[in-house]
């Protein structure tokens, strides 16, 4: 491969790839050249293909060929646009209108409505883009885009994931060239500490800095590490960029190697992810088919290839030294530090572990420079941030902002505010190993110290919306179950004391907490940060104190008054019916499991406490809302 | 003590598939992990006596290839049903009550999680977010997912592979 | 060397740079306690009891607290062992481990000899602190010499490390994770069905009663309390240089004169009888077995066959090695077939109402009591009726109430009393092959005047010598612990080596550091060396003994003038020598 080369297949493809990404006017005339009247791009993402994107796909095949329209209609399947509440996705191009929720049989409309008669089926658009004048907005106009900024994402769910032409076209590979053509491996550190970038992973070490100590240490054989073992629960970025853009991957792991002076690479990934790895096993055949892994790169001398490792499920090998010991074939489990990988790590050797986030944004950073980069975010948190926005929340999916952009931006306008009239409580971030940001500091900006100062963390990027429903000592629970789980059981405080937390929130759940629980669970808790081997058990707690720190009066409620504020802990709550409400219609009696309603028909039922086991059938099955809990 | 009472029913097709993939990895550094996902693939499960031939083709000891095989959740030691069902527990899913989505499936198939049903049809495991947030609370059976759940249809998607079953037979 | 400056304490100190926390406050004379860490075994930073503060050298204090066992001295570093947030950290730790531990301290043959118990007490601990949790774990007592009460145990994983990294055996493992995380054998069996050698260096790390040796002591009081047995002790080499620690003896003590006083007084006709004895036997019988190897072809090299543990090692994982393990019996073993055989013909004394006692340093003697080979008569009775470890007898006499420290001095049973200097030194690594090597040479050269062979007895972790002797190359291996056993062995197998003899001991030191000798706590082995001490007491009686050479010990021509005649004759091979066989390294 040479530059000239890169060029070429850069220019033939450019504007079969820019026709997604410039407004209309200016894609239809691009659209001329490119042999394709129009493009149709389905996400083929996990969220969506879990909706039925890969039905989608083939009803779009078959509706196009039956329409004569397989020649001039280009089909690309793409990594994950972000909305995946309103999955499966699929825009049309030049225009760039948005259908949610397709259906095989919507797309048989679309294709002969739309795509052969060029009229766009607005009713199965996705709705607020189409305005009460009937106008259509495109994607980017929407709320949900508006306020992002795409770096790490910004080819995903615009170009093809199994075609690296697509990624050439939109400046794939320029990094790596520019970085082994004009740059010293001191000149490509020095620009990624210039840039200000931090460790996406939800430690948010100076990226540069990581890969000068590995420059630093000594040794002919050194490596490159993916962090791919993404583990918080509700998060998935990692696997979206590998799902959506694998190829910037090897291009920022390439350049990571020839500023440290690797050779060899390997992306850790969750076996959970199969269409990541298969994404990524497709791009680093591809990048070694074009010459961008390999020996002798862009004729430079330099050389690197890469492979990939399968996690098997456990969260702790998301921590940098228990990642080394499994791709060494053991047990997951950390290893104290001191030495740092970056001096012994993986093998023994020193390594550079960068989580995909991370990655994701070198290649640009070198290519258009750490002025561009740094000019991005704020102060000590520079570029941008991706999240995974779940929960109680309108638009769940995937975004990425600015750091700095607060958390009510986020929510309000981004994620178009919570569902079903609820009221906002607090947003989880950092998954297990964070903390909670209560309602009062919804205009607090997201940045790594923003979010440290109020007893949360950035994280690796989940971010789950909590409602009123939601109970905070259920959820502190429901983290440490997690973090038990998930314990590697090597250190004491970790093992045992993890353990030790979740009994005493099982206790307070139940009902039977003791206001002197609350300072023992304290002790314990900051004795878990201070004593604990690794990031994992140190940051363990932090669930806990977050709420106990916020919302201390749902604790002392389930103690003091034996009740959950929220009705969600069941020993705490009661069920009954509302008479009036109550048509007797018996659904609820039929389905309850342990028959604890009776009743007659079309009178009012009663629920006998003593036998209801609380699992919520008859309520969820009741049409006429006469159910509660109490 | 026993973790695998059952017999082991292995082939000898299997048998060779396992070895072909012991010889082509055990020059590897760190070649037990991936070993074990294929063995694992190739078996369904990992009883001793697929363990045993890991451990002495890869020369590691059985008590480090038991050690890790229990390390890691996605390595089994029982068989699993035909249909693998998953729910998802993860965060997203679990503010949205898919903990009630494993009870009706627990107590539709009359086994606890981790469980597989006596006809060797279903096993029930609980999983950490497969990624599917968008689709929350969500249910795995096999590759098929089903999002969106309410307990109320799980008896419904459950009937559809009994059905599917019964009519095979 | 390159050094590294830090306070400890306010103390300042100079380490060589590598040195971890640990290691540089000992060079200021300050312990920090222990307990997953263990010198040449274990050092995994897990179980958090050594946490320290520090301040960098800008003065800066330290993120969280550091595990002192791993942590590296660092220049300019100011480390505080004793501050209140270490103390509290500390004891937070160990009342999190007692929550999870079986506290039936009162009963515990561990009990004043467990250090978690004595960090629980040096922290005021309470053992309340935190809910305890059930005993959920079946205790496996299957095997015939070690018991592993897991409910005990906190997970230090010393066991494991004694087994995987220092014996290469590798049969027990941390099984599952998090709070679930055990130690045990493949698919939680019993670790009786595993290819475990039974050598319990697991024992000997474990800082609990989690591992403990699997006690024969009722069936001795039984046999002590019957009236139709005869009870006959006979003491391992080693036993005379550990015995003492039972007692709170310094280590290194030779208690050879109070042992068998003490032993006596434990019943009536308690006969107690020196092992040392067929050490010197067994160089008789090996000596001429390896001049018959040379002269006529045989396998070499040949390796010794007195410890148990490497032979059952070599029947496990290295069958193909089995031709080259010498037939001799162990010392224990020709013991119990000179009393069953020689000795009950020769004092018409039915065997089966003898009850022969051997009091060794080992765990993995129990199982050669056990062995078929080993049966007499016949095959109705064992030769050794019951093997004793030191700490055994240890708690014998104590709770026979004798006041072992005051006893005095005397002499072993007649007639099996007397032995050379190259019987004691059978207790220590290289002993064996060096008073082999005494009798072998003046045997070929008369002249020979070399009776120390110091350069098999160590330090170094594998010695290779070469002697000349009349003419006559002889090339020798010595080495203890499993680990290097398989080193050596792998060497021969690739034909890097030709040695004529070898000499190997599953426990690394020999039978002074054996499975079954008193426990040293952390705070003792990690800064003191046990083993040589103990070694010392060896070697000292060795210089100082009447005979030097086996074959001049009046115990030995006394048996082969009444009975076996000559080494590797008829008599002495049927009843002085044995036979192995393959055990696969399969789980049964």
């Amino acid at each position: 491969m040479t530059i000239e080369e890169l060029n070429k297949i850069k220019k033939e493809n450019e504007e079969l790839v820019m026709v997604r990404k410039v407004v209309a006017e200016q894609a239809e005339e691009m659209a001329k050249h490119t042999g394709y009247r129009k493009q149709v791009l389905v996400c083929g993402g996990t969220g969506c293909t879990s909706s039925g994107s890969k039905k989608v796909l083939a009803a779009l095949d078959k509706a196009l060929k039956d329409n004569g329209l397989e020649n001039e209609i280009l089909v690309v399947r793409t990594g994950c646009f972000g909305l995946c509440s309103l999955g499966p996705i699929m825009i049309v191009y030049p225009e760039g209108v948005f259908y949610s929720q397709a259906t095989p049989e919507g797309v048989e409309r679309i294709v002969k409505e739309h795509l052969k008669e060029g009229n766009v089926v607005k009713d199965l658009l996705y709705k607020e883009t189409v305005h009460e004048d009937g106008s259509i907005i495109s994607l980017s106009e929407t709320n949900f885009y508006k306020k992002q900024m795409r770096i790490a994402l910004r080819n995903c769910g615009v170009i093809d994931p199994e075609n690296i032409k697509e990624y050439i076209a939109l400046d794939g590979y320029q990094g790596l060239y520019k970085a082994l053509t004009s740059m010293t491996p001191d000149e490509v550190i020095q620009e990624v500490l210039d840039s200000g970038l931090r460790g996406r992973g939800g430690g948010g070490f100076p990226t540069g800095l990581k890969w000068k100590f590995a420059k630093g240490s000594e040794g002919p054989i050194k490596y490159v590490a993916c962090n791919a073992d993404e583990g918080d629960p509700g998060a998935f970025m990692d696997r979206s960029i590998l799902e959506g853009d694998p190829q910037c991957i090897i291009e920022a792991m390439a350049i990571a190697a020839y500023a440290i002076g690797a050779t060899r690479g390997f992306v850790y990934v969750r076996a959970e992810y199969p269409i990541a790895v298969q994404r990524l096993e497709i791009a680093i055949k591809q990048a070694r088919d074009y010459g961008f892994l390999g020996d002798n790169i862009f004729g430079t001398g330099f050389s690197f290839d890469m492979e990939i490792r399968l996690g098997a499920g456990a969260f702790v090998c998301g921590e940098e030294t228990a990642l080394m010991t499994s791709i060494e074939g053991n047990r997951g489990e950390p290893r104290p530090r001191p030495p740092f990988p970056a001096v012994k790590g993986l093998f023994g050797k020193p390594t550079v572990l960068n989580n995909v986030e991370t990655y994701a944004n070198i290649a640009q950073i070198i290519y258009k420079g750490a002025k561009w980069y740094s000019s991005i975010g704020t102060e000590k948190s520079r570029g941008t941030k991706v999240f995974a926005l779940g929960g109680k929340i309108t638009n769940v999916g995937l975004v990425e902002i600015p750091m700095g952009t607060t958390l009510r931006e986020i929510i309000e306008e981004i994620g178009g505010g919570i569902p079903n009239g609820k009221k906002f409580k607090a947003a989880q971030t950092g998954g297990p190993s964070g903390g909670c940001i209560p309602a009062e500091h919804i205009d607090t900006p997201i940045d790594y110290d923003g979010l440290i100062a109020i007893g949360s963390m950035m994280g690796s990027g989940g971010m789950i919306i909590l409602d009123e429903d939601t109970c905070m000592v259920d959820i502190a629970k429901f983290y440490l179950e997690f973090t038990v789980d998930e314990s590697c059981g090597k250190c004491t405080p970790c093992r045992v004391g993890t353990r030790k937390l979740l009994q005493y929130l099982d206790k307070i759940t139940k009902g039977q907490g003791e206001m002197e629980d609350l300072e023992k669970i304290d002790e314990l808790a900051k004795h878990m940060q201070k004593s604990s081997l690794c990031a994992l058990g140190q940051t363990a707690p932090n669930p806990i104190l977050s709420t106990m720190k916020f919302f201390k009066d749902e604790y002392i409620a389930h103690i003091q008054d034996k009740t959950c504020p929220a009705g969600v802990c069941k020993s705490l709550i009661r069920y009954e019916i509302v008479a009036d409400k109550c048509k007797g219609c018996t659904l609820c009696a039929r389905n309850c499991p342990v028959k604890a309603i009776t009743g007659t028909v079309k009178q009012p039922h009663v629920i006998d406490s003593s036998k209801c086991i609380k699992c919520g059938v008859c309520m969820s099955n009741c049409k006429f809302g006469a159910i509660i809990t109490k | 003590m026993a973790e695998n009472s059952l017999s082991f029913k292995g082939t000898k097709a299997q048998e060779e598939k396992l070895m072909a993939v012991i010889e082509q990895n055990k020059e590897i550094p760190g070649a037990l992990l991936p070993v074990l996902h294929e063995a694992q693939e190739i078996y369904g499960y990992l009883p001793i006596e697929v363990q045993q031939m890991v451990a002495d083709g890869l020369g590691v000891s059985l008590s480090e290839v038991y050690g890790v095989a229990t390390f890691y959740s996605r390595f089994s030691l029982t068989p699993k049903g035909k249909y693998q069902i998953s729910v998802c527990l993860g965060t997203a899913c679990y503010v949205k009550g898919s903990d009630k989505i494993l009870a009706e499936v627990e107590n539709k198939l009359g086994i606890k999680s981790g469980e597989c049903t006596p006809d060797g049809l279903f096993s029930i495991d609980s999983c950490r977010c497969v990624g599917a947030c968008g689709l929350a609370p969500v249910m795995m059976i096999g590759e098929e997912v089903y999002g969106k759940l309410t307990p109320k249809e799980v008896g419904a998607i459950l009937d559809k592979y009994i059905n599917e079953e019964g009519g095979k037979q | 060397m390159e050094t590294v400056n830090l306070k400890i304490n306010n103390i300042p100190v100079e380490v060589p740079k590598g040195y971890t926390i640990l290691q540089a406050a000992k060079a200021a004379n300050i312990e920090i306690p222990t307990l997953c860490y263990l010198k040449d075994i274990n050092c995994i930073g897990a179980c958090r009891v050594c946490m320290v503060e520090a301040k960098d050298k800008n003065d800066r204090p330290m993120r969280g607290l550091l595990a002192a066992c791993v942590y590296p001295a660092e220049e300019g570093m100011q480390v505080f062992t004793n501050t209140p947030a270490v103390i509290k950290s500390r004891k937070t730790t160990i009342e999190l481990l007692l929550s999870t531990h079986q506290k039936k301290c009162l009963s515990c043959v561990r009990s004043n000899n467990c250090e978690l118990q004595k960090l629980a007490l040096e922290y005021g601990c309470d053992e309340d602190m935190f809910a305890s949790e059930d005993a959920v774990y079946e205790i496996d007592e299957q095997s015939p010499y070690i018991v592993r009460n897991n409910n005990k145990c906190v997970n230090c994983m010393r066991c494991v490390a004694a087994c995987k990294n220092v014996q290469t055996v590798s049969v027990i493992g941390a099984i599952r994770r998090g709070y679930q995380v055990h130690v045990g054998s493949p698919f939680d069996k019993s670790l009786d069905e595993s290819p475990c050698v039974g050598c319990g260096q697991c024992i000997v790390s474990c800082p609990v009663g989690a591992l403990t040796e699997k006690s024969d002591e009722d069936r001795v009081w039984d046999a002590i309390n019957d009236p139709e047995k005869t009870v006959m002790f006979f003491t391992a080499p080693s036993i005379k240089a550990t015995l003492g620690e039972c007692f709170d003896l310094p280590i290194g003590t030779n208690v050879e004169g109070k042992m068998p006083a003490a032993i006596r007084r434990l019943g009536e006709g308690v006969k107690a009888y020196n092992m040392d004895f067929t050490a010197d036997l067994t160089i008789m019988e090996e000596a001429n077995e390896l001049i018959q190897r040379i002269t006529t072809g045989g396998t070499l090299p040949m390796f010794t066959s007195c410890c148990p543990g490497w032979v059952k090692f070599v029947e496990h994982y290295y069958p193909e090695f089995i031709p080259n393990l010498s037939t001799c019996k162990s010392p224990q073993a020709m013991f119990g077939a000179v009393l069953k055989g020689y000795y009950a013909q020769k004092m018409g004394i039915d065997p089966n109402k003898m009850f022969v006692v051997s009091v060794i340093p080992c765990t993995a003697k129990k199982f050669e009591c056990t062995r078929p080979q080993l049966r007499s008569g016949d095959g109705d009775y064992d030769d050794v009726d019951v093997a004793l470890t030191t700490r055994e007898l240890g708690r014998m006499i104590k709770r026979a109430h004798i006041d072992f420290a005051d006893l005095q001095d005397e002499d072993y049973d007649l007639p099996f009393d007397k032995a050379s200097g190259g019987g004691v030194i059978f207790g220590a690594t290289g002993g064996v092959l060096e008073a082999a090597l005494r009798t072998a040479a003046r045997t070929l050269d008369g002249n020979f005047k070399k009776v120390d062979f110091e350069e098999v007895r160590g330090p170094e972790a594998i010695r290779e010598v070469t002697y000349e002797v009349a003419g006559v190359t002889v090339k020798v291996a010595v080495t203890s612990g499993l680990g290097n056993a398989r080193k050596i062995l792998e060497k021969i197998k690739k034909g890097e080596a030709d040695y004529q003899m070898v000499e190997i001991m599953a426990c690394p030191g020999g039978c002074i550091n054996g499975g079954g000798q008193p426990l040293q706590s952390d705070s003792v082995r990690n800064y003191v060396d046990y083993k040589a001490l103990r070694s010392k007491a060896l070697y000292d009686q060795d210089k100082n003994s009447e005979f030097r050479y086996s074959d001049d010990s009046p115990v030995c021509k006394m048996v082969y003038d009444e009975f076996f005649e000559a080494p590797g004759k008829e008599k002495a091979h049927k009843y002085l020598h044995t036979s192995y066989v393959e055990r696969g390294h399969k789980m049964k």
